[in-house]
């Protein structure tokens, strides 16, 4: 016989799941339950003209020139936080898995940045890169002659935000590379270097599919990341700016629902966010597990 | 030893404790929001406990909520939750929203309401007629201030230029800052503050030209804005020939260019009057102030308009008793000693001419010839009806939308016309779903 554990009362295992469902309906569920909600109302900010129009929130976004140019903006930025981010973390933890001297505090160094927020990491680029007073713009303009005016310029604020949010989430990823690259068995590693195999072809063939449910998990956490985690930094350094360079669709939907008050089209938008999280999310599974090794 | 009656007493003593201030005369609290953060908070508090200690009958209560928007959205989530506070600091490009929303008390019916005989008439024009509607006021003007024109006098000196000779037009400011530069005075001419309001609204309304229809709005809903026309392709296109030659050198919005100005970078600055403490505070260098530049003839010369919040008496409060707290608070924050400290601390103007006229008196504008540039620009003529200020629907997102555009000429991917073009179609469909909201 099988045993199953069982609650003498029948009240206690809801009791306990009572606080996690709890949380998921008051921070989950209600917000995305009101964001469906006006997503297909006009609104005045103050309530007092509420105006239900179907579907036009949504036509006008698909519609808005800006919004298509959000969504761009979004891809490219999403893309190079994740895979810039991914690669540079990746090229360091390996770094830091050899044995060297000093290893922990190399070690304690690369996981530092993931102890700031996104926002302080923001401000730190912000005085580092700032066209009128930042350090780093200082010395690439007597270096290269160039201004890095990222306040006109929106390919160097778009390129900026994405430093500055790669840099921000490097400690996360590395801590991850790590980890993984620890729980490869050294046999499997001292066999091939037996068979022969050089230092690439061994990280080529043994360790990287060995890696790849850690390469798989950091890259659904990290496009999440890049979608929805990295607000701080663009409301901390561009605001959006210039000229709507950096405006990805989490910037605009705050943006249109907070500073704009107009409710209707944040919670349409919001809406497009999560339908755009729960594929990605799927597709990511869905593709990610046939190439991965367990 | 456990003895249950020593403790029934001291419960006693602290729920009577806690009563206390019901025997004496309670003031009633009034609960005041603001997004005056800093040395502006201080300056607010300062004139709240003034008024705290001038009175007993209530105590207003001032809460720094963060920043002008943040102000605006727990204002906005505190009435729909049927507990407002009752009175809030909202920025000018709010309020035509405000002004629609149904949840103001206004001033003028305030005042009256509780008895106070206000002479209208004496508040400095462009100030009165921003917040007014019909001719009377809405919303108390609290934090006024109006673009003017900050040069550096070290930097003019050492091009060549003379040190009390401000630039008073465009041409000026082209050529000064041209020889400024070729003498290595400073590495760029001028920059701007707050895009759209100084180079776009009070740029129009200096050359008394109107910024939208309908009277820039305060006629009806129905409004247009105008900004394309000739001139503002002619000024814009200007500014975009500038900022490619590097005599203007943009430094983003709001006051994120003041650097510019403060480490010497660039030698004139067009910025809010408020700005003045910090220049104050952190130029190392000597300096003044002027007007506004003007274009000159054919265009006439009126008023420049006016920036900064208000504050807005929200209905629905939990406790009505305070209202006429509130009264008694505004009333208080219009007299002329209150005007006078407020302006000396903090840059933003006076806003009664009783208040500029002790100022006068006390030989302040002498001490500090600087600070009577914005009165005097502000009164330079009577408003018109295109100077009055901008009463917009969805005013945040349309300077938002001007701003985005501006820096899509400045960086040369849009023309001026273009560009301007792209802003007025984006704007006049905000306007419309404004209009379209209150039909």
């Amino acid at each position: 016989m099988v045993h199953r554990p069982v609650f003498r009362n029948r009240l206690l295992p809801y009791l306990l799941v009572l606080p996690q469902v709890a949380i998921s309906v008051i921070f989950f569920f209600w917000p995305a339950a009101a964001s469906l909600r006006y997503a297909v109302m006009r609104a005045s900010p103050f309530g007092d003209r509420l105006f239900y129009v179907g579907l036009a929130n949504f036509e006008r976004l698909f519609t808005s020139a800006q919004y298509h140019r959000s969504l761009v903006t979004t891809l490219v930025f999403s893309l190079g936080v994740t895979v810039l981010g991914m690669l540079i973390a990746l090229g360091l933890a390996v770094l830091a898995n050899q044995k060297i001297r000093g290893l922990p505090a190399y070690r304690t160094a690369l996981l530092w940045p993931y102890g700031i927020a996104p926002v302080v990491a923001g401000i730190i680029w912000l005085f580092l890169a700032h066209p009128a007073y930042g350090v780093l713009t200082y010395y690439l303009r007597a270096a290269t002659g160039l201004s890095f005016n990222w306040l006109v310029d929106g390919r160097i604020a778009l390129g900026l935000v994405i430093v500055a949010s790669v840099w921000a989430r490097l400690g996360y990823n590395i801590a991850f590379f790590l980890a993984g690259l620890q729980q490869i068995p050294q046999t499997l590693l001292e066999a091939a270097t037996v068979d022969g195999a050089s230092a690439l072809q061994r990280f080529w063939h043994v360790t990287r599919p060995l890696l790849s449910p850690i390469t798989l998990f950091l890259l659904v956490t990290n496009t999440t990341f890049s979608l929805f985690e990295t607000f701080g930094v663009i409301d901390a350094i561009t605001r959006g700016g210039p000229g709507g360079a950096t405006e990805t669709l989490v910037y605009k939907a705050y943006k249109d629902g907070f500073i704009a008050l107009d409710v209707g089209s944040s919670g349409a938008q919001s809406v497009v966010l999560m339908v755009l999280a729960i594929i990605l999310t799927a597709l990511q599974f869905r593709f990610g597990e046939r190439r991965v090794t367990y | 030893m456990w003895r249950p009656r020593s403790f029934l007493l001291a419960g006693l003593i602290l729920i009577l404790a806690s009563l206390q201030p019901a025997w004496g005369q309670a003031p009633v609290p009034v609960i005041f929001w603001h997004g005056m953060g800093g040395h502006l908070g201080t300056v607010v508090q300062a004139l709240v406990t003034q008024f705290n200690e001038s009175q007993s009958a209530y105590r207003v209560e001032a809460i720094y909520k963060g920043s002008y928007d943040e102000v605006v959205t727990a204002a906005i989530a505190a009435y729909r939750a049927q507990d407002p506070p009752h009175l809030v600091q909202v920025y000018e490009v709010g309020t035509q929203t405000m002004l629609m929303s149904g949840a103001i008390y206004p001033v003028y019916q305030l005042m009256s309401d509780h008895g106070y005989q206000v002479d209208w008439e004496s508040f400095v024009a462009p100030v009165l007629s921003y917040y007014s509607k019909d001719g009377n006021l809405y919303s108390m003007p609290f934090n006024s201030s109006t673009p003017i024109l900050y040069y550096n006098k070290d930097a003019f000196a050492q091009a060549g230029l003379d040190p009390e000779q401000p630039p008073a037009t465009w041409d000026e400011v082209e050529a000064f800052s041209r020889q400024i530069m070729e003498r290595d005075a400073a590495s760029c001419g001028f920059t701007i503050q707050w895009p759209s309001w100084t180079m776009i609204e009070n740029m129009r309304a200096w050359h008394g030209l109107p910024i939208a229809t309908q009277e820039n709005g305060f006629a009806g809903l129905d409004v247009e804005l105008l900004i394309n026309d000739e001139f503002g392709r002619m000024h814009v296109g200007k500014l975009a020939e500038w900022a490619k030659s590097g005599i203007f050198q943009y430094g983003g919005r709001g006051g994120s260019s003041d650097p510019l100005f403060l480490n010497g970078q660039c030698a004139i600055f067009i910025a809010s009057s408020a700005a003045m403490g910090t220049i104050r505070q952190a130029a190392s260098f000597n300096w003044a102030t002027a007007m506004l530049p003007h274009w000159g003839e054919p265009y006439e010369k009126v008023n420049s308009i006016i920036g900064g919040a208000s504050l807005w008496v929200l209905k629905g409060a939990r406790n009505p008793d305070a209202y006429a707290g509130v009264a008694a608070f505004l009333h208080f924050l219009t007299q002329p000693e209150q005007q006078a400290f407020w302006h000396k601390e903090t840059g933003y103007i006076a806003i009664s001419n009783p208040a500029n006229e002790l100022l006068e008196r006390e030989g302040h504008f002498e001490a500090n010839p600087d600070q009577r540039t914005a009165w005097a620009q502000l009164t330079y003529s009577p408003p018109t009806p295109h100077t009055r200020g901008l009463r917009l629907g969805n005013f945040i997102q349309i300077r938002d939308v001007i701003e985005e555009e501006l820096e899509n000429i400045f960086a040369g991917t849009k023309t001026a016309e273009q560009g301007l073009d792209d802003a007025v179609a984006r704007a006049n469909r905000l306007l419309r779903d404004f209009a379209d909201l209150y039909r």
